[in-house]
């Protein structure tokens, strides 16, 4: 059963979540934007619907609720390893519906890609995802194109009205509090948008053949490998293990994973020297075809959720989108060298 | 937690073998082998606190022990160095597929290694070893840079007494007057393995991208069955468990689908 609920209702809803979960939801950062007096919209903790940006898209994902930027995994002293615990308490995750479909990209990684990722696990179980709903496409979206516009498996949904917002929740922890504050309605369905300004076809005959085409030299120029575009993906899952000691002595440290990006320089490089994939277009070749093609080869399903934010996030103004519409000539170029 | 995979195991330095000055064997102490056997061309992430993990492969194999042939490169490895018995290392493992002994009984075995490469097939060799009626024929073509760079000199010694056909060589020889081996690349001796019987035979290359790639250019060269060859590759790994992307190559992950391929697959990978 649905709920309305007015701002107050929402807030009192919020209140009660936050007793036993830390809300965690797309929000406003001032001043800390790409240019000077620019904002950020990234994820972080609130306390109320107030703090929660839903005008536009957030330009980072959700993703570090269950991959942050730098996670403990492990102590150490020289003879003993012990595991770092992680906080207790759980996650409300206020996400689109593009970013819960990449839900499903990060559990197949960390789940079932080999054994299961305890620590993942151990994040991922305590994390309720509350669906915002899309009433309007953003600048940049392709959700539609990738399938991605309305995605089940929401432990509650939110949209937002001119008069307060209409709520369903398949969780009874989510459902008490709006069965307190709000008042009951139909079931509610949540706001999810059927075109975006423009669609994205991946071409079905693309196979990686097309990694010899020249479709990926002009970004040897443009792309300088900054990561950014994989850093804001919701769907990108690489990290890196980095050990660290806090006394001048090194008896002591921690080890920790690390968000990683195959754009980054380092990537590949292993003891020796050996490294592979120095230009800007053999990287942006490994990310784009592992977002339409190799993830799916593994998967069964495509790793992109076509939210934007790479190409709204590039300081050189690549464009992800493009170079997909770009992936059939570069099939009909590697055909045409074949014949 | 339950199942943490990055967990790893404290275990003991037994024996430190020095085959060159930067390429030493570390026999480590392994009493898990009942509950995680061990095959060949499997790896395992091994650590020291504060310097970081690096996957190495398991180069020898015993019911209590494990060895891992370490090339000084970089700042974990150099720091492993500077620990000898008595001390320990971290270790996490086994991870990979590793080879399967059973795929080459019955067979005309080729294996082809340059340096440390070595490693990986180092318990293949040692079965076979000690089993020659196990297989058809054995030849073994190893290639180290200088006659320093020489590993496993005693385990070279004892395979050669075991009646395979085992050529080692090292690419140049000017600053050692002494040595009086074979001198010149793998893909030089590898038509002296006189194959007998293409038909049942199976061959292994392990060893840096470019010897690999020439080493099979060779066996092809020589009407090899590309059907037939296995490699062994290795990529940057942190984890060694399919999360972490770094060896991930088109849908293919190192660690967990190989680091042991088939050429025929190998082939097609685009790094």
């Amino acid at each position: 059963m649905g709920y309305q609920l007015t701002q107050d209702g929402l807030r009192q809803v919020f209140a009660d979540w936050s007793r036993e979960y830390d809300i965690y939801a797309p929000k406003r950062f001032e001043g800390t934007g790409r240019f000077s007096e620019t904002d950020v919209i990234r994820y972080g903790t609130v306390r109320t619907p107030e703090e929660v940006v839903w005008d536009q898209r957030s330009d980072y994902s959700w993703k570090e609720a269950v991959l942050p930027v730098c996670q403990t995994l492990l102590y150490f002293t020289e003879e003993t390893v012990t595991e770092a615990k992680d906080p207790e308490r759980g996650k409300i995750v206020l996400l689109r519906s593009c970013d819960l479909a990449a839900v499903k990209r990060f559990d197949y990684i960390f789940l079932q890609n080999g054994p299961e990722d305890s620590y993942y696990k151990d994040r991922r179980d305590k994390i309720k995802f509350v669906l915002m709903g899309c009433d309007h496409s953003f600048e940049g979206c392709f959700c539609v194109s990738m399938g991605t516009n309305r995605t089940a498996g929401w432990d509650a949904a939110l949209n937002r009205r001119e008069d307060g917002y209409q709520a369903e929740a398949a969780d009874s922890f989510l459902a008490a509090a709006l069965e307190k504050a709000g008042t009951p309605c139909g079931d509610v369905v949540p706001d999810g948008v059927d075109a975006n300004d423009f669609t994205v076809t991946v071409p079905e005959d693309l196979t990686s053949a097309v990694a010899q085409s020249t479709i990926w030299d002009e970004y040897d120029k443009r792309c300088f490998k900054c990561g950014r575009c994989t850093l804001v993906c919701p769907t990108c899952t690489c990290w890196s293990m980095q050990d660290l000691y806090y006394t001048e002595n090194g008896q002591a440290g921690e080890r920790r994973r690390v968000q990683a990006s195959c754009m980054i320089d380092g990537y590949t490089d292993v003891a020796g020297g050996l490294k592979f994939r120095q230009k800007g277009g053999e990287r942006m070749r490994f990310k784009v075809l592992h977002k339409v093609l190799d993830f799916k080869k593994r998967a069964g399903y495509q790793m992109c959720v076509g939210c934007g934010r790479c190409d709204a996030i590039c300081p050189e103004y690549i464009s992800f989108v493009r170079c997909i519409e770009k992936l059939a000539d570069g099939m009909k170029e590697v055909t045409e060298n074949e014949k | 937690m339950k199942n943490n995979t990055y967990l790893p195991f404290r275990s003991e330095i037994l024996e430190v073998i020095k085959h060159a000055e930067l390429e030493y064997t570390f026999r480590m102490a392994y009493d898990r082998g009942a509950e995680h056997p061990v095959k060949p061309g499997q790896f395992f992430e091994i650590s020291i606190p504060k310097y970081g993990e690096a996957p190495i492969s398991v180069s020898g194999i015993t019911d209590h022990s494990l060895d891992f042939t370490i090339r000084k490169v970089g700042s974990l490895t150099n720091e492993i160095f500077e620990n000898y018995v008595g001390g320990h290392f971290f270790l996490r493992g086994p991870y990979g597929n590793g080879f399967d002994v059973n795929m080459f009984k019955g067979k005309e075995i080729i294996l082809v290694a340059g340096g440390s490469g070595l490693s990986p097939i180092h318990g293949v060799i040692d079965y076979f070893a000690d089993h020659m009626d196990e297989c058809e024929r054995l030849t073994v073509i190893v290639g180290f840079k200088s006659p320093h760079d020489i590993l496993f000199r005693d385990d070279l010694k004892r395979w050669k007494q075991s009646g395979m056909n085992l050529i080692y060589t090292v690419d140049k020889a000017d600053d050692d007057p002494d040595y009086d081996g074979h001198v010149g690349l793998v893909t030089q001796y590898i038509p002296e393995m006189n194959l007998q019987d293409p038909d049942n035979a199976i061959a292994v290359v392990v060893g840096p991208p470019m010897m690999i790639k020439f080493s099979i250019k060779t066996l092809l060269g020589l009407g090899f069955d590309e059907e037939k060859i296995w490699v062994s590759e290795s990529r940057k790994m942190c984890c060694g468990v399919g999360k972490c992307g770094h060896c991930r190559i088109g849908e293919i992950y190192v660690c967990q689908d190989g680091p042991v391929f088939k050429y025929t697959q190998v082939r097609s990978f685009i790094d």
